[in-house]
């Protein structure tokens, strides 16, 4: 990953897309959010959904997943190149979490973040902060999620 | 129990639900699952990190805190999901061996005009550690079905 002082606003990212299963839907529902809804086709479909769904949670999550994937990618060519690799993270939080629509069974959906302000850590200043407006959308192009994060991320050493 | 509608919760309602103790296994368990990095995996690359030992993913958290307030108050109304999510703070890493809890506290009841199938309802739910320190909080609007379609309570 890149440094603090590499990174623009307004760089996107393309984090990836993944599609949900039934199987998923339900498992990750019976976790954490078991609403009828997330959990039973039957019961989904007397549901104002109409049909099964997942979790807004499991679709943030995949995001979650997703994004580590790219990183690791990322890391993996920035060593390859010889080049130091930053550390990302902790995130502080995130705000403005939109489910837009549904995510039904066999959607698949394509994540998408984008660094929408960047500044250095008043508490930390060997740190910047990210913000990062992350948004997926299903086969149809349809918006089904969007929210912004704000995570750390480490500045370039000082040259000696 | 009859389930409860939006026009049965009242603004300033304090909860709390759980406790659930995490295990440093299902840590493990859901990082690997959906948020693989050091920090949320192993005590050692953890302790490298900023937040200096095994901890959490946030998500993780907001999953538990999601399944606390399902079983203690969301699948007990006619629930009909949530639009989004205010705000999440992640104040304090969740360790392995915490036994959390969830205050709930109703901020605001609300009743759109266009949709009078059902009303918003505001909540800060905090997820507290044994000690109530706040480790996570959350806020925003739950969904719940209205007793009478367009008539205010």
């Amino acid at each position: 990953m890149k440094y603090f002082e590499d990174i623009a606003v307004g760089e996107r990212t393309a984090v990836g897309s993944h599609t949900f299963r039934a199987d998923e839907i339900k498992a990750f529902a019976a976790n954490f959010d078991p609403q009828p809804f997330h959990l039973d086709e039957s019961a989904a479909e007397s549901s104002h959904f109409g049909a099964l769904c997942a979790s807004g949670w499991h679709t943030a999550v995949v995001w979650m997943r997703l994004m580590v994937n790219y990183r690791r990618r990322m890391a993996e060519a920035a060593r390859t190149r010889g080049e130091p690799v930053a550390a990302m993270g902790p995130a502080l939080g995130f705000r403005e979490l939109k489910w837009l629509k549904p995510v039904y069974v066999g959607d698949t959906i394509d994540y998408a973040s984008e660094v929408i302000a960047a500044r250095v850590s008043e508490s930390r200043p060997e740190v910047g902060l990210l913000s990062i407006l992350s948004t997926g959308s299903n086969q149809h192009g349809e918006s089904v999620i969007s929210f912004i994060s704000t995570t750390f991320v480490e500045r370039r050493p000082m040259k000696p | 129990m009859a389930k409860l509608h939006w026009e049965d919760v009242q603004p300033g309602t304090v909860s709390v639900y759980g406790p659930r103790l995490v295990t440093r296994e299902e840590i493990i368990a859901f990082a690997s699952e959906f948020d693989p990095q050091p920090m949320h995996l192993d005590e050692t690359a953890a302790s490298a990190t900023m937040l200096g030992g095994l901890a959490a993913s946030g998500w993780h958290s907001c999953c538990l805190l999601m399944r606390i307030i399902a079983d203690g108050f969301v699948n007990k109304t006619h629930s009909m999901g949530a639009p989004g999510i205010d705000e999440v703070r992640w104040r304090k890493p969740l360790r392995p061996n915490t036994r959390v809890r969830v205050r709930t506290t109703v901020l605001e009841t609300r009743a759109p005009r266009s949709r009078p199938e059902f009303g918003f309802v505001k909540c800060r739910f905090e997820l507290l550690d044994e000690h109530d320190t706040v480790l996570t909080t959350l806020t925003c609007p739950l969904m719940i079905a209205r007793r009478e379609r367009g008539v205010r309570a």
